[in-house]
């Protein structure tokens, strides 16, 4: 019993992370059609991001190799102090940690939009997902040239409280976080003008153009939003397991994906129950089947839904077009 | 009407010239190849050997991936595990045979793990295609993925028992044998030319000779089969799922041949690499490994068998040749020391061009760069547009006929 709790509590922390992740897969398919391969590298990238904004505010370091002895950087030592020093610093540590890697990873999202995507926006449809895992070899082997081959420890600056059955205030910290970015990403999304016009592009991109919708904004935007989020999910992840890793994008990243087509491609709450519904069901797998075989149980998940319902959880049957 | 027969009898001619020029090309191409490891090893530049053997693995994978890939259309982004198949089917199945057949004829057991592992990696092609057989584009392309992962982590988990997870195959005491007739041919095959020149036999040049002769098997067969009944059919998927069955061809058994015989080159190449390398783990079955593949069949150009030699030579080539170089110390002599970390830079790097490669190659040569010439005029942008102005001119044709 003890175990079973353990398990769902860390099946609902990671779960937050995959609705996270698969947000940014389910809003880009749901405009594009496409998988965008590279979202994995994303929340690689979040993480990293993430990781720098904390060591700059804290240590004065810029990757390990400017340090807070350099003279133009010795403004930063009252800040690192001020940071580490109460719980409102932490506070705002971890505010302009999550603001910066948000702002970072959109970005990047959106500059591999322009450089890889948009070039490609009338191809076949092999071509922008073949351009996507050239994105996602680059960014990896970027990262694992220019920046460390090694994982790299995660500062665990949060204070961790344990209140029993696997329950802290981490994967509290996480949960919440990720339900209220999932609320507010919903309510962006239904209740906004920009969002209606997203909603508008995912159902027909040409009559929403004739409507007056610039659809490179609304593409720019959601490549923007997705890896974002997904960004955010990379600074859970280094949180959570405590290090980083340039290829650490790739599991998450399928996993995300299945839990997007678990919930129904193009869906936004589709997306985000799949995320919590798989990361329950992996973590059960990992506790109770074995540990050896608990990306398999994702695979098998993802291989299942897609033969037998292609559709998903919330997806409508989609209809074939000739 | 008019427009379209002209052309087509000087074409012709010509391409009958042509024809003669290039057989007598690839003939030159073939004697180069097998005279190649020959050269290397004499110079005693034995890691070139090694190096065009591994790019021949590569090749006859590819080879496999672009009738799955290329031919039919269908993306697969976990070919690498059919090769793993094959790999750990020789391991598994050779070594028992070899001690079956005793001190003199084990070198043999390679010659029946071979079309063992072949078969059994068509039928785990099979298995994989007939789930998938409603999946299209990038659905299909994540549950191959995903397959290639399965099969990957129930090797590392040691599935059954007799993969020996992490640390692979084989286990102590259970080593491949010498191939047959490797220790004649090093006593008797051995010359001097010169100083300079020393020839042995070593198992290099024979898993050379051996890869060579294979992809040489299998372009005929690859060839044939794209000329054949089923090749068209493949064609005819590629282009029209829907069109082409509605003509009746059935796609069932268009896509169940496709990844049959596509996985069946995967489980030979595995099944030589096996022999090979006289050792197999789960570390070189990962999805990079894939999509290294797959940028193969891409970069030299889908459903091409020129393009798949060309992009085998540039993707696995170019970057094994420096790592070569950089290993065998042949630049200590010219004063450059590279040290065991710069070597893997290499690769790096070289994945790093890779992916920036994909990217641009997508945007400015979709087609690849020696392409089949349906392909290249399905995927080129600029030969497609008078295929897309063609109905807006009918059309204007029937509304000034109205008017």
């Amino acid at each position: 019993m003890n175990i079973l709790i353990q398990q769902l509590v860390n099946g609902v922390t990671l779960g937050g992370m995959y609705a996270l992740i698969a947000l940014g897969y389910t809003l880009v398919y749901g405009i594009l059609l496409m998988i965008n391969f590279a979202h994995s590298e994303m929340f690689m990238a979040g993480a990293y991001f993430g990781l720098f904004t904390l060591l700059f505010f804290t240590n004065g370091t810029i990757i390990g190799k400017v340090t807070s002895a350099a003279p133009w950087m010795s403004w930063l030592k009252p800040a690192s102090v001020f940071f580490t020093g109460s719980t409102l610093g932490l506070i705002f540590l971890f505010i302009i940690v999550f603001a910066v890697t948000f702002i970072l990873t959109g970005l990047l999202g959106m500059l591999t939009e322009r450089l890889a995507y948009r070039p490609l926006r009338n191809a076949p449809r092999l071509a922008p997902l073949i351009s996507a895992i050239g994105v996602s070899i680059f960014l990896q082997n970027a990262v694992l040239l220019w920046i460390d081959s090694k994982p790299i420890a995660f500062p665990s600056l949060f204070p961790i409280k344990n209140f029993g059955y696997g329950i802290n205030s981490l994967k509290i910290f996480i949960v919440v976080t990720s339900i209220v970015l999932l609320a507010i990403l919903d309510t962006f999304v239904s209740k906004t003008r920009i969002g209606k016009a997203m909603r508008a592009t995912s159902q027909d991109r040409e009559a929403a153009g004739l409507m007056g919708i610039d659809s490179d904004f609304i593409i720019s935007l959601t490549f923007f939003i997705g890896p974002a989020l997904g960004g955010i999910a990379g600074v859970f992840s280094g949180m959570y397991y405590g290090q980083i890793i340039f290829s650490m994008g790739f599991f998450p990243g399928i996993k995300a994906f299945t839990a997007a087509v678990l919930g129904g491609i193009g869906n936004l709450r589709g997306a985000m129950l799949g995320g919590f519904v798989l990361g329950i069901v992996e973590s059960l797998g990992a506790g109770f089947i074995s540990t050896g075989y608990k990306d398999v149980i994702a695979f098998v998940i993802l291989i299942i839904v897609l033969v037998f319902r292609p559709g998903g959880l919330l997806g409508e049957s989609v209809v074939e077009k000739v | 009407m008019d427009d379209f027969a002209k052309p087509q009898k000087p074409m012709f001619q010509k391409s009958e010239k042509k024809s003669r020029v290039k057989s007598l090309l690839t003939l030159v191409l073939i004697a180069l190849v097998f005279i190649a490891p020959f050269v290397f090893q004499g110079f005693g530049q034995i890691f070139m050997v090694r190096v065009l053997a591994v790019v021949g693995l590569y090749i006859i994978l590819a080879l496999g991936l672009n009738i799955v890939v290329g031919y039919a259309g269908l993306l697969d982004f976990g070919h690498i595990a059919f090769y793993a198949v094959g790999a750990y089917v020789a391991m598994i199945v050779g070594t028992p045979v070899a001690k079956l057949l005793g001190s003199t004829f084990g070198g043999l057991s390679y010659f029946i793990a071979l079309p063992v592992g072949g078969l059994v990696a068509a039928f785990v092609g099979l298995l994989l295609g007939l789930p998938v057989l409603r999946l299209r584009g990038d659905y299909l392309a994540i549950v191959t993925l995903a397959f290639g992962e399965i099969v990957r982590i129930c090797l590392t988990n040691n599935i059954f028992g007799i993969t020996n997870g992490a640390s692979g195959l084989p286990a102590a005491g259970h080593a491949l044998p010498d191939p047959f007739g490797l220790a004649w041919l090093k006593l008797h095959t051995y010359f001097t030319i010169g100083d300079n020149f020393v020839f042995t036999f070593t198992s290099n040049v024979y898993w050379y000779i051996i890869i060579v002769v294979l992809i040489l098997v299998a372009i005929v067969v690859v060839r044939r089969q794209d000329d054949s009944r089923l090749g068209r059919s493949w064609a005819a998927l590629r282009e029209d799922d829907v069109a082409a069955s509605a003509m009746g061809v059935d796609l069932t058994k268009a896509k169940l041949y496709a990844f049959a015989l596509g996985a069946f080159w995967g489980g030979i190449a595995g099944v030589t690499f096996s022999y090979f390398q006289a050792f197999v783990s789960p570390e070189s079955f990962t999805f990079l490994e894939s999509s290294l593949v797959l940028a193969i069949v891409i970069i030299g150009g889908m459903g091409s068998i020129p393009g798949v030699l060309v992009g085998a030579l540039v993707i696995q080539g170019i970057p094994e040749f420096i790592r070569g170089i950089a290993s065998s110390g042949l630049l200590d002599s010219v004063g450059i020391h590279l040290t065991a970390e710069k070597i893997s830079e290499v690769s790096s790097y070289r994945m790093l061009i890779l992916g920036a490669l994909m990217v641009v190659m997508m945007a400015v040569r979709p087609e690849g760069i020696l392409p089949s010439k349906r392909l290249a005029r399905e995927l080129h942008p600029v030969k497609a547009e008078p295929v897309v102005e063609g109905p807006s001119e009918e059309l204007d044709d029937d509304m000034l006929e109205k008017q």
